[in-house]
């Protein structure tokens, strides 16, 4: 009895561990293949188990849209990863020089997270559209050649949605950093400085090389935002001018709810995801390997 | 384990000194315009009457104050047939909002804890799966996930909503305690272990109350995640069982009739406060519980 | 005055329906995008109607993007065989949800209350799956309507209102030299289409919109016809605004209300908004249909899904003839703006344009002129639509050539339709 209490005791991670996996693997990896299921069917307003072959796929890659889609979801990820990424380190490292009001600015800088973009979505197409925000408030001001006219142009209507982006996450990037570079022992700066390592190679050299476990939670947190970013989207510029700004979530979403087409909105679900593992997988697989050990 | 207050590696003193960090405030000042305007405009146009909107510049600043719109939008505002504000809908979201976070939190903690502290066969293996959940859109689980809670007997109720939540927080609170404890020296555990202690047993004496700052992060970011979803809450609740986020789009999105953007704007910001407040309370202990887990392999 | 009207109307409608009927228990849950101003009103009055019978009322209101948010909603209620008793669903939808058995018909009160005699044809056609009514039509509304400010076009030198296009871009261009916005325009894809219909329609004639827009003719879609259209629509991008963008309807209204802008063209919810700021028709604004003498119709419904338990289906029952009433059918469409379903319903109390619109329509139907609105998912599957907002948008908001739209509209509409 004892030595069966013993082994159970041994198991008994496995065991707790175990039924939330299955959780995972049912509510996140069943319903993969589900969906990938679906993109081989002819499913239109409801699903549909036919199976159909390839000709969702070919449709999808057919539609002009699609490819809009996808140049904005890797425009918009590198830009906004890149310099939510930047903003953070930059600031974390500044708050982090003795500045006496840092809590005051640390939950300004973090407040916009908080907001869901149903909230600020309106406030945003006002600053940002010429007519009524920015730019009249600059005309008013007499510059009168001031032009900021981005929203309203299909070619640079993707970068609002960056900086709007970029306003709710870079903040709370900032803390994960700040909260990384607290917890970098003072003797390691010290050391640094006996060295006589100046301000930019401590950071670059030393500093921020030891925070990378912190580079590998933020770039999960903002890789998925920027993947799933659909409300923000939709807020802003309801995926306009035209469909300039579509990207794969806004696509799916409207070829699934408003189109009745699940097949080609599960494809694209599909192409989706597996670019998604080709770039998340091997990150995450050789991250793991070196902040396990 | 626990870091400095701050750190600050610039020490030099005299004109150079003050020069940083004259550019150092200049710097800190400029972002902290970025981002308050959004948040100024908000409540500015929230204080406005419609007729000032109207005339004049959306972003300029309220010639006088006017709270009218603030009652209007908690308390008499139109959803539908009903004008009740969002206030009832506001107690909607925060019956679904606690338990999923604090299911999810405890739950995250003891698949954090599990995996790194009693290391078994493939646990590295699992997390990594666990961790792709972070990235399906929610969009594609809509359906199947309807049709689960369908046969669960549990379509448009709060319960459901909540199982969702916890589900696909999984991967975050997992991350979030997972990088907390890999920091935690497995050398009190091992004697607890030694001491004959158990699995639970280390976890609810020992490990539970020292993970304050990992609870913080992971109740903030799940709280954060929660209350603002919209997509789970308008597809798997029913009408009067909406959460905050669904009744506010039905105020703010009209399809036709005059757009009222000062109550929008109140609507808004009080959809938000609870989040806001707990930014605010949680914020100093966030970034200390961030840096309690964040290094350290 | 209007408005008191309205509610006395009301309090006779439920008193008279109270009345009628001694008892009639049952519950519907409605799923609808009606959630403000004076659609939130109109959904009042049948819920007070339905009240009035003994019934009990479950409001699903889902707002935003014209009901996007809630057809993601009903396809996950359906799928978790929870469905609501009615929803707010229109034109072909209605075959695509009927044929995934998702629908009960309401043929017996239909029988009843002889619908096909009062219903316009070509609406009754698309209230019916396989002979039956599953959905009850409330109102309609008409597409090809122009809204206008009087002031802003006597400012410009502009004397009567424009029948056909080019009349209508040489009253745009006196517009533009006087300093006004010829053309208030939101640019968002639902309304970029609406343009196009009315174009297709005033250039091409009731039977090439049908045939292109409706039939979805290979040929007439690639007709010179269609690029003519695209042709004009390029000319009315010339007269919008340039911050255009994203914006909504409303606030294009208001352009035309301020005399900012000359035109606007809309259905007419349009008028909603201005009858909500205390305008006058036919004196603070004029409403004139735009060219091509036909009718564009846009028609809402409330769609019968398929429940269990006696209680849900009488209240769908109950619900229907409700719907089909003349008593609230008047009432309903005072409060929304459009204009009876049923064409058998006086309009005394209805303003110019509301009567305007009732006699056009039967004109139409009598000269075979009467159309269903693309842009409003009246004519085609969704998915097709979605091909022609994607393409129309696209156009407006480039410098693509009306060749190119017309070869990559087809061949759009052609892999829409494969599928």
């Amino acid at each position: 009895m004892a030595r069966f209490g013993r082994a159970l005791e041994r198991r008994l991670p496995a065991i707790v561990v175990s039924p939330l996996f299955a959780a995972s693997l049912f509510f996140v990896y069943g319903f993969i293949v589900w969906t990938a299921y679906i993109s081989l069917t002819r499913s239109g307003v409801m699903p549909n188990y036919e199976f159909d072959g390839l000709s969702q796929y070919v449709r999808l890659w057919e539609t002009p849209r699609w490819y809009v889609a996808i140049r904005n979801l890797f425009v918009f990820s590198g830009l906004f990863i890149s310099i939510s990424m930047a903003i953070g380190i930059l600031l974390a490292i500044l708050l982090d020089q003795k500045v006496r009001i840092e809590g005051v600015i640390r939950t300004i800088y973090l407040y916009p997270m908080a907001l869901s973009f149903i909230v600020t979505g309106t406030v945003w197409k006002w600053m940002l559209n010429p007519g009524l925000g920015l730019e009249r408030l600059m005309h008013q001001a007499g510059f009168e050649n001031f032009s900021f006219d981005w929203l309203v142009n299909s070619h640079y209507a993707i970068y609002t949605v960056v900086i709007a982006a970029v306003w709710q996450s870079s903040g709370y990037a900032m803390a994960l950093f700040l909260a990384g570079l607290r917890s970098v022992d003072d003797e390691v700066l010290k050391a640094a400085a006996i060295d006589g390592a100046g301000l930019w190679r401590t950071y670059t050299g030393i500093v921020l090389p030891m925070l990378r476990p912190v580079f590998l939670s933020t770039i999960i947190i903002l890789a998925h935002l920027a993947i799933k970013s659909f409300d923000l989207v939709i807020a802003l510029t309801g995926g306009g001018p035209g469909y300039a700004t579509d990207m794969p979530a806004t696509f799916m979403y409207s070829f699934a709810f408003q189109r009745s087409e699940l097949g080609v909105a599960a494809a694209s679900a599909t192409m989706m995801l597996m670019t998604v593992i080709a770039i998340i997988v091997p990150y995450l697989y050789s991250e793991l390997r070196k902040t396990s050990g | 384990m626990s870091g400095r207050h701050t750190s600050g590696i610039v020490q030099r003193r005299g004109l150079h000194h003050s020069l940083m960090r004259a550019v150092l405030f200049a710097v800190l000042g400029v972002f902290c315009i970025y981002y308050l305007i959004p948040l100024l405009v908000m409540i500015s146009t929230s204080l406005k009457s419609l007729t000032e909107i109207r005339e004049g510049s959306l972003i300029s600043l309220p010639k006088e104050f006017d709270f009218s719109a603030w009652e209007k939008a908690w308390n008499s505002a139109c959803v539908g047939v009903r004008c009740n504000g969002l206030a009832p809908y506001m107690w909607n979201s925060v019956m679904m909002t606690v338990p999923a976070v604090a299911i999810s939190t405890i739950l995250g903690a003891l698949n954090g804890y599990a995996l790194t502290k009693w290391r078994f066969r493939g646990a590295d293996t699992i997390f990594a799966l666990m961790l792709f959940g972070a990235f399906i859109p929610f969009q594609v689980i809509l359906l199947p996930m309807a049709r689960v809670l369908g046969q669960l007997g549990l379509a448009g109720t709060i319960p459901g909503l909540i199982l969702v939540h916890t589900v696909y927080g999984l991967a975050f609170t997992t991350l979030f305690f997972r990088n907390f404890f890999i920091g935690v020296s497995s050398g009190i555990i091992q004697a607890a272990k030694v001491d004959g202690a158990g699995f639970f047993g280390i976890f609810f004496r020992l490990v539970l109350p020292m993970s304050l700052p990992a609870i913080v992060v992971t109740v903030i970011w799940q709280f954060t995640q929660i209350w603002n979803d919209f997509l789970f809450g308008v597809a798997f609740t029913i009408g009067d069982s909406n959460p905050v986020t669904v009744a506010l789009n039905n105020v703010v999105n009209t399809s036709t009739g005059v757009k009222e953007y000062n109550v929008d704007m109140a609507a808004a910001i009080i959809a938000a406060l609870p989040t806001l407040a707990v930014y605010v309370v949680a914020g100093a202990w966030f970034v200390r519980g961030l840096s309690a887990g964040a290094v350290k392999g | 005055m209007h408005i008191c009207k309205a509610m006395m109307a009301a309090v006779s409608v439920a008193g008279a329906l109270s009345a009628s009927a001694a008892r009639a228990d049952g519950t519907v849950e409605v799923l609808h995008w009606w959630t403000s101003g004076g659609e939130a009103k109109a959904v009042g009055e049948l819920k007070k109607a339905f009240e009035a019978e003994g019934g009990e009322w479950i409001d699903s209101p889902i707002a935003g993007g014209g009901g996007d948010a809630a057809m993601t909603a009903l396809r996950a209620r359906v799928v978790a065989g929870n469905p609501p008793t009615a929803v707010q669903l229109k034109g072909p939808g209605i075959q695509e949800w009927a044929e995934q058995g998702a629908l009960n018909d309401v043929q017996s009160v239909a029988d009843e209350g002889n619908w096909d005699s009062v219903l316009p044809p070509a609406l009754a056609e698309i209230m019916k799956y396989q002979g039956k009514y599953v959905a009850a039509p409330v109102n309609i509304h008409r597409v090809d309507w122009m809204w206008a400010n009087p002031e802003a076009l006597k400012k410009a030198g502009v004397e009567e209102m424009p029948t056909t296009w080019d009349e209508f871009n040489a009253a745009a261009d006196k517009l533009q030299a006087a300093g006004i916005v010829p053309l208030a325009h939101g640019g968002q894809p639902w309304q970029d289409a609406t343009l196009f219909e009315d174009v297709v329609l005033g250039i091409g004639g009731a039977d090439f919109f049908r045939k292109a827009l409706v039939e979805l003719d290979p040929e007439a879609l690639t007709s010179d016809m269609m690029v003519k259209s695209f042709d004009q629509l390029r000319k009315l991008r010339g007269y919008v605004d340039p911050n255009f963008s994203g914006r909504d309807w409303n606030l294009a209204t208001a352009m035309v209300m301020r005399g900012e802008a000359g035109f606007q063209i809309m259905g007419d919810w349009a008028k909603g908004e201005f009858l909500a700021a205390g305008k006058v028709p036919e004196q603070d604004f004029l409403c004139w249909p735009t060219p091509g003498k036909g009718f564009v119709l846009n028609s809402d419904s409330f769609t019968l899904f398929k429940v269990e338990g006696e209680d849900r289906i009488e209240g769908q029952k109950v619900l229907a003839r409700l719907i089909m009433s003349p008593e609230f059918q008047k009432v309903f469409n005072l409060a929304k703006g459009s204009i009876p379903a049923r064409t058998d319903v006086p309009l005394d109390d209805f303003d110019a344009c509301a009567k305007r619109s009732h006699a056009d329509l039967l004109a139409a139907i009598e000269n075979d002129t009467l159309v269903p609105s693309m842009a409003h998912e009246m004519a085609v599957p969704r998915s097709v639509r979605g091909e022609f907002l994607d393409l129309v948008t696209a156009f407006f908001n480039s410098d693509m050539s009306s060749e190119d739209a017309v070869k990559q509209l087809a061949a759009a509409i052609k892999r829409a339709q494969e599928n």
